[in-house]
This record gives structure tokens, C-alpha cells and sequence, in this order.
């Protein structure tokens, strides 16, 4: 799992996200993702990109979204897509965060039968699989993405 | 206002796979059937509308034909291509800048998932570019929020295919049952094989006409209408990587079935017949309530009572649809728009639907664009 602090983009842990500015970690080991909110209508985005899709305009500030959510839409992938990098089948769906923001997402559960409506999912960084543009290099990196989990049911501290 | 619009004349290639056969040449069908139709007028400007044919592909088939000289404009606007190639051309007879333009519609798809340069490359790598499971999600939510289920959604592909049957021109001519589609392989919970049309080759074109110019037995085009999504639905054609709640953004169909009711005069209820974006059974169902042929969430009914059916009280897809004729993108709205003139003229022969005065077509695809055309007699 990666360790890079900003956007995970650290060589010597063999790892590498599968894009810049999309999620990181932080120094206690817990996944984010990297959203924008824009200074003009306060509307958050995922990914943060220079302009805002709401209003158009370009004063967007770096935020750190929600690392919990809940499963708003899922299926499965069966069939590889064109340029996937991981394995088959995989979950695939959308989770609603806190700030309101529906967001596009791997899911670590790839049978539709263990998600349910509304369930507790939490961030983590998964593992796609080797890079491609290092194919037949033993050094070679390993491409990383986001996905969201089931989230665990908690246990109550002892009073 | 100058006179309206009228349908002169219209063409086909079939709807397919055709080794063999280049798209210029199957443009090249489309556009001569079209044109002998309707009396080889002379047209002032051509409008051909493609996604995946390249760099000046309209120039190409009337290069072949030896009709160029006058402009000619590739469009593109994903599925609802051929929706924006019709509005533009209508706009500028009604606008008197010309009294006859040729619109077309060609494509020779790749073979499998399509491979779109929408995406960039790392959204394919982290498995967020695959096109059915965006397809499956909107699916799902329609049987959430709508009460469908999956049985429903596969008599949408038996009532289909069993049209299909009575269309020479589709790609798929037997018919299925529910039985076969639930076993068909699961493709993306709950969409099954053969839920999802299959992207394929074919051509299609009109001739529109100022009305005067046209015969008398010329359908009208009322109104083509194109428009694109309003920002913040994360399930919307515009396949954005996150979205905000939705529930009070109207879709694009709907923006663009709003105008073309005002435009043309009429509402829903006045429709004979439909011809609407069934990229999967669940679009379908989904274009009920967006075009407003039912209240919201009501869709079920449609297809339980058989009003969608070939025989019911408001026919959709009596072509056999996308799921029937494969979607070839450039050429599938304009081949709608065919099949609603056929309809509207008497002359759709085993599809026809009795007494068919007015009908409507859709298209929404990436972009996002959704089209909405308005036939009628």
C-alpha cells in the first residue's frame, strides 16, 4: 500500500497512483481523496480540476474530501474494458460523501448480492496491477487506484 | 416563417456487419436512395453526420457520387448526431438561407466495448471507462426510484426483437423471449447481453425540402430540437467522474423533448408513435418519463399494459429499436426519422402502426447530447 504523502507519487515504494491529484495518504496511513471546492459557489468537485463545472469559475481551492460515504449505486464489471489494468470481475458503483458530492468509484465488493442501499463504505487504495509501460521489467511499478469498502461495523470502546 | 420543412426523400443502407463494404460506399446507398426519392433536387448545402469515419467523411460520398461544390459539414454530437445534422439543416431553410439540403448519417463502428477518446487513458486503466457499468448504474437506479424490475426490462428486448422481426433493414431479425434474455451472459448487473444493442454499420439519409417544393404526400418535419446536459447528475451521459444530488436537474432528453412539444405544437399526448434511444433496455424505460409519455416514476405501467407494444396505444420502437438494428451512431437518429416518415406515410408494411399521424424521435448519447425530432403528416 502506498505511503506517499501528496498524491501517493513515491518510486521507491514500487508504486504509483494511476493518475496525479486524484488521492493520497496521509501520515497516519488513512486514504483521501484530493477534490476542489470553488471559492465562488462553494461547490466541491472530485477531481479538483481548474475550473469549476458549476459556475465556470477558476478560483478552486485544494480540499480534502470525506474518507467515509455511502453506496448510492453499484454493479460489476464482468468483461475487461478497453486499457483496464486490474482483474475481472470488479465492483464498480457510486458513493454519496458528507460534502453531498456522488462520486465515480472502484468498489472492493465485486459480487452486487454483499452491497446494499445507503451501507457505510469506506476509502482505500488498491493495488490494478503492473504497469504497463514497465511490462518484462522486474523493478517495474505497481499502479495503484481509489476504491471504496464496505465499512466494518464498529466495535463500542468499554464505557 | 418561411413555409416548414418537408421530408423529400430518404434512404437506407442496412443496419449490420459488412466486411467488405466501406462506409463511403454505404453513405454512398443512403444518399443516392434518398435523392431519387425525391426527384434528384438540386441541394445547396450537405450535412453528414459521424463519429468514428475521420477527417472529411461526408466529402467523401459525395465526392463519389460527384456532388460536391457546395458546403459540406461533418457533425458530431456522439449518439444524437444525426439529431444535430437535422436541426441545423431544418434551421437554415426555415431561415431562408437554403431551399434544399441533403442530411446523412454513416458509420462503420469498432468491433466490441466501444473504445471512446472521451475518456483519457488513466480513466481506462482504473477500470472507470467501462461504458456498460455507467449503463447498468442508470438501470439500477430506474429500478429503485421507478419500481422496474429485471423481468420488465427484458420484455422491453422481446417487444423489440419481435418488431426487429419486420424490419429487412435491422441486424437482428429473431425474435427472443424473457427466458432467453435472463440467460443471455450477465454483462453488468442487471443489464444481461442482450439487454445492450450492439454497436454496428450502417448509413442513412433525408433530403428536407422547403415545404412548397416538396410533393403534397411529403411529410413535415415540425421541429428538431438538440441540447446538451445541465451540470451536476453523476449517472448523466456526460459521464462525469462525480456529481451532485440530482433529483431537481433536468435531464437533456427532457430539455430537448420540452422545446420540440412547444416548437411543434403538441404534447405527448398526441403522439402516434416513438422511436427513442434504447442503447439498453433500461434507457428505454427511462425515455418514457423523460419524454414525458408518462408521469415520472410510472414507466412500469407501459410496459406491463402493452401500450409500447406494437398494437398498444403508443408504439415505441416499431423499427425494433437499437436493440433490434444495432447502432451505428452517425447514421441511428436520422434512420429514426426514416422509419417515422415510413410510419406517418402508411407505407411502414408489417410495422406499421395504424393510422400513424405524428411521431417523435430521441437520441442521447455522450457529450452529453439529446436530440428530439417531431414527424408528422
Amino acid at each position: 500500500m502506498n505511503t506517499g504523502t501528496e498524491a501517493g507519487a513515491n518510486a521507491s515504494t514500487g508504486r504509483r497512483p494511476v493518475h496525479d491529484g486524484l488521492f493520497g495518504e496521509n501520515e497516519r496511513g488513512n486514504a483521501f481523496l484530493l477534490g476542489g471546492r470553488c471559492d465562488a459557489c462553494d461547490r466541491v468537485q472530485f477531481p479538483m480540476a481548474s475550473t469549476c463545472p458549476a459556475c465556470g469559475a477558476a478560483t478552486i481551492t485544494e480540499v480534502h474530501l470525506s474518507d467515509h460515504g455511502t453506496l448510492w449505486g453499484w454493479t460489476a464489471v464482468t468483461a475487461p474494458p478497453p486499457g483496464y489494468l486490474g482483474d475481472v470481475p470488479f465492483g464498480f458503483g457510486v458513493v454519496e460523501l458528507p460534502e453531498g458530492l456522488r462520486v465515480i468509484t472502484l468498489l472492493s465488493e465485486s459480487d452486487p448480492a454483499g452491497l446494499s442501499f445507503g451501507m457505510p463504505m469506506r476509502l482505500v487504495i488498491t493495488d490494478l496491477g503492473p504497469d504497463p509501460d514497465s511490462e518484462g521489467n522486474p523493478e517495474g511499478e505497481i499502479v495503484t487506484t481509489y476504491a471504496f469498502t464496505p465499512e466494518l461495523p464498529r466495535v463500542e470502546a468499554a464505557p | 416563417m418561411t413555409d416548414g420543412v418537408a421530408i423529400a426523400g430518404t434512404g437506407l443502407h442496412p443496419f449490420g456487419r459488412f466486411d467488405g463494404t466501406t462506409v463511403t460506399e454505404m453513405g454512398v446507398t443512403a444518399v443516392r436512395g434518398a435523392l431519387e426519392e425525391a426527384g434528384n433536387p438540386t441541394f445547396q448545402a450537405a450535412f453528414c453526420a459521424t463519429v468514428y469515419s475521420g477527417v472529411a467523411a461526408g466529402h467523401k460520398v459525395l465526392g463519389a457520387l460527384g456532388l460536391t461544390g457546395g458546403p459540406i459539414v461533418d457533425i458530431e454530437a456522439g449518439c444524437a448526431s444525426g439529431g444535430a445534422a437535422l436541426m441545423l439543416a431544418a434551421s437554415a431553410i426555415r431561415a431562408g438561407q437554403y431551399d434544399t439540403v441533403l442530411v446523412f448519417g454513416i458509420e462503420k463502428m469498432p468491433r466490441g466495448i466501444i473504445r471512446s477518446s472521451f475518456f483519457e487513458q488513466w480513466r481506462e486503466q482504473a477500470g472507470l471507462a467501462a461504458t456498460p457499468a455507467y449503463f447498468a448504474l442508470r438501470a439500477q437506479r430506474l429500478m429503485r426510484e421507478s419500481g422496474i424490475t429485471k423481468e420488465q426490462l427484458a420484455r422491453v428486448v422481446v417487444k423489440n426483437r419481435a418488431n426487429g422481426v419486420e424490419n429487412p433493414n435491422a441486424m437482428f431479425r429473431k425474435p427472443t423471449t424473457v427466458d432467453d434474455v435472463l440467460a443471455s451472459r450477465l454483462v453488468c448487473e442487471p443489464l444481461h447481453l442482450f439487454m445492450l444493442c450492439s454497436p454496428n454499420e450502417g448509413a442513412a439519409a433525408i433530403v428536407l425540402r422547403r415545404s412548397d417544393l416538396a410533393g403534397p404526400a411529403a411529410p413535415t418535419l415540425a421541429t428538431a430540437v438538440l441540447r446538451s446536459h445541465l451540470p451536476g447528475s453523476v449517472l448523466g451521459e456526460a459521464t462525469p467522474m462525480s456529481g451532485v444530488p440530482d433529483e431537481e436537474i433536468t435531464p437533456p432528453s427532457t430539455l430537448a423533448a420540452t422545446d420540440a412539444y412547444e416548437e411543434a405544437g403538441i404534447g405527448p399526448g398526441d403522439l402516434d408513435v416513438v422511436e427513442c434511444q434504447d442503447t439498453d433496455a433500461a434507457r428505454e424505460v427511462l425515455a418514457y418519463e423523460e419524454l414525458g409519455l408518462c408521469p415520472k416514476g410510472e414507466s412500469a405501467r407501459l410496459i406491463d399494459d402493452g401500450t409500447t407494444a406494437l398494437g398498444g396505444a403508443l408504439p415505441v420502437n416499431a423499427s425494433g429499436g437499437l436493440l433490434s438494428k444495432g447502432e451505428p451512431l452517425g447514421a441511428s437518429a436520422i434512420a429514426q426519422v426514416v422509419e417515422l416518415a415510413d410510419q406517418v406515410r402508411g407505407r411502414a408494411g408489417s410495422r406499421q402502426v395504424d393510422g400513424a399521424r405524428t411521431g417523435l424521435a430521441h437520441t442521447v448519447g455522450r457529450g452529453a447530447n439529446a436530440a428530439v425530432v417531431i414527424v408528422t403528416r
